[in-house]
Protein backbone atom coordinates (compact mmCIF):
# COMPACT_ATOMS: atom_id res chain seq x y z
CA UNK A 1 0.00 0.00 0.00
CA UNK A 2 1.35 3.11 -0.90
CA UNK A 3 1.82 5.37 2.33
CA UNK A 4 0.09 8.77 2.15
CA UNK A 5 0.54 11.10 4.67
CA UNK A 6 -3.35 12.49 6.08
CA UNK A 7 -3.93 15.46 8.00
CA UNK A 8 -7.39 16.75 9.78
CA UNK A 9 -7.75 15.22 12.61
CA UNK A 10 -9.48 18.18 13.92
CA UNK A 11 -8.42 18.48 17.24
CA UNK A 12 -5.67 20.43 19.31
CA UNK A 13 -7.16 23.58 19.90
CA UNK A 14 -8.56 22.36 23.62
CA UNK A 15 -5.49 20.91 24.49
CA UNK A 16 -3.79 24.13 24.02
CA UNK A 17 -5.68 26.09 25.68
CA UNK A 18 -5.86 23.03 28.51
CA UNK A 19 -2.08 23.62 28.57
CA UNK A 20 -2.42 27.58 29.11
CA UNK A 21 -5.33 27.33 31.56
CA UNK A 22 -3.61 24.56 33.78
CA UNK A 23 -0.37 26.70 33.58
CA UNK A 24 -2.14 29.46 35.66
CA UNK A 25 -3.52 27.07 38.56
CA UNK A 26 0.25 25.64 39.00
CA UNK A 27 1.31 29.06 38.74
CA UNK A 28 -1.25 30.19 41.28
CA UNK A 29 -0.77 27.18 43.67
CA UNK A 30 3.07 27.93 43.80
CA UNK A 31 2.39 31.19 44.98
CA UNK A 32 0.14 30.34 47.46
CA UNK A 33 2.38 27.54 48.51
CA UNK A 34 5.05 29.89 48.13
CA UNK A 35 3.46 32.67 50.70
CA UNK A 36 2.39 30.16 53.10
CA UNK A 37 6.03 28.73 53.45
CA UNK A 38 7.33 32.86 53.77
CA UNK A 39 5.36 33.68 56.13
CA UNK A 40 4.15 31.07 58.62
CA UNK A 41 6.68 31.91 60.95
CA UNK A 42 8.51 28.72 62.66
CA UNK A 43 7.03 26.52 60.11
CA UNK A 44 7.56 22.61 61.63
CA UNK A 45 6.03 19.29 60.48
CA UNK A 46 3.37 20.24 63.25
CA UNK A 47 2.15 23.10 61.37
CA UNK A 48 2.59 21.29 57.98
CA UNK A 49 0.45 18.54 59.50
CA UNK A 50 -1.98 20.91 60.81
CA UNK A 51 -2.30 22.81 56.78
CA UNK A 52 -3.10 19.57 55.45
CA UNK A 53 -5.46 18.61 57.78
CA UNK A 54 -7.83 21.60 56.30
CA UNK A 55 -10.22 19.99 53.82
CA UNK A 56 -9.54 23.46 51.59
CA UNK A 57 -5.46 23.11 51.19
CA UNK A 58 -6.21 19.17 50.20
CA UNK A 59 -8.52 20.14 47.58
CA UNK A 60 -6.36 23.03 46.16
CA UNK A 61 -3.11 21.00 46.55
CA UNK A 62 -5.19 18.58 43.98
CA UNK A 63 -6.73 20.43 41.48
CA UNK A 64 -3.05 21.56 41.31
CA UNK A 65 -1.48 18.11 41.03
CA UNK A 66 -3.93 17.18 38.56
CA UNK A 67 -3.06 20.35 36.74
CA UNK A 68 0.14 19.04 36.41
CA UNK A 69 -0.80 15.90 34.83
CA UNK A 70 -3.04 17.56 31.99
CA UNK A 71 -0.30 19.68 31.21
CA UNK A 72 2.13 16.96 31.25
CA UNK A 73 0.08 14.92 29.23
CA UNK A 74 -0.28 17.52 26.38
CA UNK A 75 3.43 18.33 27.24
CA UNK A 76 4.68 14.57 26.67
CA UNK A 77 1.91 13.89 24.28
CA UNK A 78 3.72 16.96 22.00
CA UNK A 79 7.00 15.69 22.99
CA UNK A 80 6.07 11.65 21.78
CA UNK A 81 4.60 13.47 18.32
CA UNK A 82 7.31 15.12 17.30
CA UNK A 83 10.31 12.71 18.05
CA UNK A 84 8.40 8.79 17.75
CA UNK A 85 7.91 7.92 14.17
CA UNK A 86 6.03 4.57 14.64
CA UNK A 87 2.97 4.74 15.03
CA UNK A 88 2.49 1.89 16.83
CA UNK A 89 5.12 2.71 19.30
CA UNK A 90 3.87 6.01 19.44
CA UNK A 91 0.49 4.50 20.58
CA UNK A 92 1.78 2.50 22.76
CA UNK A 93 4.39 5.59 24.63
CA UNK A 94 1.11 7.58 24.45
CA UNK A 95 -1.13 5.01 26.57
CA UNK A 96 1.64 4.16 29.06
CA UNK A 97 1.52 7.63 29.57
CA UNK A 98 -1.90 8.06 30.50
CA UNK A 99 -1.88 4.74 32.55
CA UNK A 100 1.11 6.44 34.62
CA UNK A 101 -0.38 9.72 34.71
CA UNK A 102 -3.91 8.01 36.27
CA UNK A 103 -1.55 5.92 38.32
CA UNK A 104 -0.37 9.30 40.06
CA UNK A 105 -3.61 10.72 40.05
CA UNK A 106 -5.04 8.05 42.43
CA UNK A 107 -1.79 7.81 44.57
CA UNK A 108 -2.39 12.13 45.33
CA UNK A 109 -6.00 10.95 45.93
CA UNK A 110 -4.59 8.11 48.55
CA UNK A 111 -1.48 10.38 50.36
CA UNK A 112 -3.73 13.49 50.80
CA UNK A 113 -7.05 12.27 51.70
CA UNK A 114 -5.75 8.21 52.85
CA UNK A 115 -5.43 6.91 56.56
CA UNK A 116 -2.00 7.44 58.40
CA UNK B 1 37.70 37.14 2.49
CA UNK B 2 37.34 33.50 3.68
CA UNK B 3 34.33 31.56 2.82
CA UNK B 4 33.25 27.67 4.19
CA UNK B 5 30.99 26.74 1.98
CA UNK B 6 29.16 23.62 1.88
CA UNK B 7 29.51 21.41 -1.74
CA UNK B 8 27.57 18.50 -2.35
CA UNK B 9 26.61 17.29 -6.16
CA UNK B 10 23.94 14.31 -4.96
CA UNK B 11 24.80 12.77 -8.47
CA UNK B 12 28.86 12.64 -8.29
CA UNK B 13 29.62 12.94 -4.26
CA UNK B 14 29.21 10.19 -1.54
CA UNK B 15 28.38 12.51 0.84
CA UNK B 16 28.32 16.13 1.31
CA UNK B 17 31.97 18.38 2.45
CA UNK B 18 33.18 21.87 3.08
CA UNK B 19 34.99 23.41 1.10
CA UNK B 20 37.09 26.42 1.44
CA UNK B 21 37.72 29.62 -0.93
CA UNK B 22 39.60 32.52 -0.24
CA UNK B 23 38.45 35.69 -2.82
CA UNK B 24 39.57 39.06 -3.37
CA UNK B 25 36.59 41.23 -2.94
CA UNK B 26 36.28 44.70 -4.89
CA UNK B 27 35.45 48.03 -2.82
CA UNK B 28 31.97 48.04 -4.54
CA UNK B 29 31.23 44.34 -3.11
CA UNK B 30 29.08 45.05 -0.06
CA UNK B 31 26.63 42.28 0.65
CA UNK B 32 27.31 38.79 1.12
CA UNK B 33 25.53 37.89 -2.86
CA UNK B 34 28.44 40.09 -4.05
CA UNK B 35 31.23 38.41 -2.32
CA UNK B 36 29.49 34.72 -3.71
CA UNK B 37 29.56 35.95 -7.07
CA UNK B 38 33.50 36.52 -6.84
CA UNK B 39 33.65 33.09 -5.50
CA UNK B 40 31.48 31.70 -8.68
CA UNK B 41 34.09 33.73 -10.61
CA UNK B 42 37.07 31.81 -9.19
CA UNK B 43 34.72 27.96 -9.08
CA UNK B 44 32.32 27.86 -10.87
CA UNK B 45 30.47 24.69 -9.72
CA UNK B 46 29.49 26.50 -6.89
CA UNK B 47 26.08 26.50 -6.90
CA UNK B 48 23.32 28.83 -5.60
CA UNK B 49 20.14 30.10 -6.55
CA UNK B 50 20.10 34.66 -6.86
CA UNK B 51 17.82 36.98 -8.88
CA UNK B 52 16.75 40.09 -7.79
CA UNK B 53 20.05 40.78 -5.67
CA UNK B 54 17.63 43.26 -3.36
CA UNK B 55 15.90 41.46 -0.91
CA UNK B 56 12.84 41.12 -2.84
CA UNK B 57 12.69 37.56 -4.48
CA UNK B 58 13.76 35.63 -1.95
CA UNK B 59 15.63 33.11 -3.97
CA UNK B 60 19.27 33.39 -1.98
CA UNK B 61 18.42 31.88 1.19
CA UNK B 62 20.88 30.08 2.84
CA UNK B 63 22.75 29.73 5.95
CA UNK B 64 24.87 32.13 6.97
CA UNK B 65 27.12 31.02 10.08
CA UNK B 66 24.58 29.27 11.41
CA UNK B 67 21.86 31.68 10.81
CA UNK B 68 19.00 31.56 7.89
CA UNK B 69 19.11 34.90 6.00
CA UNK B 70 19.04 36.34 2.44
CA UNK B 71 22.92 36.53 1.29
CA UNK B 72 21.89 40.01 -0.77
CA UNK B 73 21.42 41.96 2.13
CA UNK B 74 23.69 40.54 4.49
CA UNK B 75 25.95 43.39 4.95
CA UNK B 76 29.67 41.73 4.46
CA UNK B 77 30.62 43.90 7.00
CA UNK B 78 28.49 42.25 9.79
CA UNK B 79 29.54 38.18 9.15
CA UNK B 80 32.80 36.92 10.81
CA UNK B 81 35.20 34.97 8.84
CA UNK B 82 35.51 32.57 7.80
CA UNK B 83 31.78 32.82 6.51
CA UNK B 84 30.36 29.72 7.09
CA UNK B 85 27.57 28.58 3.97
CA UNK B 86 25.30 25.96 4.15
CA UNK B 87 22.20 25.09 2.91
CA UNK B 88 18.99 25.85 4.38
CA UNK B 89 18.13 23.08 6.99
CA UNK B 90 16.04 19.94 6.66
CA UNK B 91 14.89 20.53 3.18
CA UNK B 92 16.76 17.72 0.82
CA UNK B 93 19.88 19.43 -1.17
CA UNK B 94 19.54 19.66 -4.51
CA UNK B 95 23.18 20.66 -4.73
CA UNK B 96 25.53 22.59 -2.67
CA UNK B 97 23.17 25.34 -1.64
CA UNK B 98 20.37 24.81 -3.52
CA UNK B 99 17.59 23.31 -1.89
CA UNK B 100 14.26 21.60 -2.98
CA UNK B 101 11.40 23.49 -1.80
CA UNK B 102 8.64 21.20 -2.77
CA UNK B 103 7.45 20.71 0.97
CA UNK B 104 7.87 24.28 1.86
CA UNK B 105 5.85 25.15 -1.44
CA UNK B 106 3.39 21.98 -0.87
CA UNK B 107 2.38 23.58 2.99
CA UNK B 108 2.06 26.92 1.22
CA UNK B 109 -0.62 25.73 -1.43
CA UNK B 110 -2.56 23.30 1.13
CA UNK B 111 -3.88 26.95 3.08
CA UNK B 112 -4.96 28.29 -0.28
CA UNK B 113 -3.29 31.38 -0.59
CA UNK B 114 -6.17 33.37 -2.68
CA UNK B 115 -9.02 35.38 -1.78
CA UNK B 116 -12.20 33.03 -1.89
CA UNK B 117 -15.44 34.38 -2.45
CA UNK B 118 -18.33 32.87 -4.67
CA UNK B 119 -20.41 35.81 -4.44
CA UNK B 120 -20.78 37.67 -8.28
CA UNK B 121 -17.94 39.82 -8.66
CA UNK B 122 -18.78 43.14 -8.31
CA UNK B 123 -18.56 45.95 -11.53
CA UNK B 124 -15.44 47.34 -10.17
CA UNK B 125 -13.14 46.00 -7.70
CA UNK B 126 -14.15 44.65 -4.33
CA UNK B 127 -13.37 47.76 -1.59
CA UNK B 128 -11.85 47.64 1.45
CA UNK B 129 -11.70 49.99 4.10
CA UNK B 130 -8.06 51.86 5.23
CA UNK B 131 -8.90 50.05 8.27
CA UNK B 132 -9.53 46.50 7.30
CA UNK B 133 -6.58 47.05 5.04
CA UNK B 134 -4.06 48.05 7.48
CA UNK B 135 -4.61 44.41 9.26
CA UNK B 136 -3.00 43.25 6.66
CA UNK B 137 0.33 44.72 7.27
CA UNK B 138 2.99 42.83 8.39
CA UNK B 139 1.63 40.28 6.40
CA UNK B 140 1.56 40.82 3.14
CA UNK B 141 5.44 41.62 2.50
CA UNK B 142 6.40 37.72 3.15
CA UNK B 143 8.32 36.91 0.15
CA UNK B 144 8.56 32.87 0.62
CA UNK B 145 12.41 32.81 0.95
CA UNK B 146 11.66 29.99 3.54
CA UNK B 147 13.97 31.57 6.20
CA UNK B 148 11.22 31.08 8.38
CA UNK B 149 10.12 27.16 7.99
CA UNK B 150 13.71 25.87 7.65
CA UNK B 151 14.65 27.56 10.78
CA UNK B 152 12.16 25.86 12.64
CA UNK B 153 12.00 22.38 15.03
CA UNK B 154 8.65 21.34 14.69
CA UNK B 155 8.83 21.61 10.63
CA UNK B 156 12.25 19.98 10.63
CA UNK B 157 10.44 17.40 11.77
CA UNK B 158 6.78 16.64 10.06
CA UNK B 159 7.54 19.08 7.38
CA UNK B 160 4.92 16.91 5.51
CA UNK B 161 2.31 17.42 7.98
CA UNK B 162 3.06 21.07 9.84
CA UNK B 163 2.03 24.02 7.58
CA UNK B 164 5.25 25.97 9.02
CA UNK B 165 5.84 29.46 9.80
CA UNK B 166 5.44 30.77 6.49
CA UNK B 167 2.61 29.05 5.82
CA UNK B 168 0.50 30.61 8.79
CA UNK B 169 1.70 33.44 8.12
CA UNK B 170 -0.19 33.16 4.91
CA UNK B 171 -3.17 31.61 6.57
CA UNK B 172 -3.65 34.21 8.65
CA UNK B 173 -3.43 36.88 5.78
CA UNK B 174 -5.64 35.66 4.48
CA UNK B 175 -8.06 34.72 7.83
CA UNK B 176 -7.27 38.47 8.13
CA UNK B 177 -8.81 39.79 4.40
CA UNK B 178 -12.12 41.30 5.34
CA UNK B 179 -13.07 40.81 1.45
CA UNK B 180 -12.27 36.94 1.99
CA UNK B 181 -15.53 34.61 2.60
CA UNK B 182 -14.21 31.60 3.39
CA UNK B 183 -12.83 31.93 7.14
CA UNK B 184 -14.44 28.92 8.40
CA UNK B 185 -12.83 26.54 6.06
CA UNK B 186 -9.81 28.07 6.40
CA UNK B 187 -9.57 27.26 10.36
CA UNK B 188 -10.96 24.01 9.70
CA UNK B 189 -8.36 23.47 7.89
CA UNK B 190 -5.88 24.17 10.20
CA UNK B 191 -7.44 22.63 13.33
CA UNK B 192 -5.45 20.06 13.21
CA UNK B 193 -2.65 18.73 15.83
CA UNK B 194 0.14 18.78 13.37
CA UNK B 195 -1.25 21.33 10.75
CA UNK B 196 -0.89 24.55 13.46
CA UNK B 197 -0.70 23.06 16.88
CA UNK B 198 2.42 21.80 16.24
CA UNK B 199 3.47 25.25 17.00
CA UNK B 200 5.13 25.31 20.13
CA UNK B 201 6.16 29.05 19.97
CA UNK B 202 9.97 28.69 19.84
CA UNK B 203 10.16 31.85 18.10
CA UNK B 204 13.25 30.99 15.42
CA UNK B 205 11.00 32.13 12.52
CA UNK B 206 10.92 35.69 13.90
CA UNK B 207 14.09 35.67 14.78
CA UNK B 208 15.57 34.93 11.23
CA UNK B 209 12.49 36.21 9.28
CA UNK B 210 14.66 38.77 6.54
CA UNK B 211 12.09 41.14 6.35
CA UNK B 212 10.98 41.73 9.69
CA UNK B 213 7.56 39.74 10.04
CA UNK B 214 6.09 38.18 13.09
CA UNK B 215 4.96 34.45 11.85
CA UNK B 216 4.51 33.59 15.77
CA UNK B 217 1.89 36.60 16.40
CA UNK B 218 0.16 35.61 13.63
CA UNK B 219 0.03 32.20 14.38
CA UNK B 220 -1.47 33.46 17.84
CA UNK B 221 -4.25 35.34 16.45
CA UNK B 222 -5.19 32.04 14.76
CA UNK B 223 -5.59 30.33 17.68
CA UNK B 224 -7.14 33.80 19.26
CA UNK B 225 -10.02 33.03 16.46
CA UNK B 226 -10.41 29.29 17.24
CA UNK B 227 -10.87 30.05 20.88
CA UNK B 228 -13.74 32.79 20.28
CA UNK B 229 -15.15 30.38 17.53
CA UNK B 230 -14.68 27.84 19.89
CA UNK B 231 -15.70 29.16 23.35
Amino acid sequence: MVRREATGAHYGLSDWLMQRITAVVIAAYLVLLLGVLLFTPGMDLAIWKALFSEQIFKLATFVALVSVFLHAWVGMRDIIMDYIRSTALRLALEAAVIVALLFYSGWAIQILWGQR
Amino acid sequence: MKFRIYRYDPDRDAAPRMQDYDVALEPTDKMLLDALMRVKQVDDSVSFRRSCREGVCGSDAMNINGRNGLACITNLKDIKEPVELRPLPGLPVVRDLIVDMSHFFKQYHSIKPYLVDEATPPEKERLQSPADREELDGLYECILCACCSTACPSFWWNPDKFVGPAGLLAAYRFIADSRDQALNERLDNLEDPYRLFRCHTIMNCVDVCPKGLNPSKAIGKIKEIMVRRTV
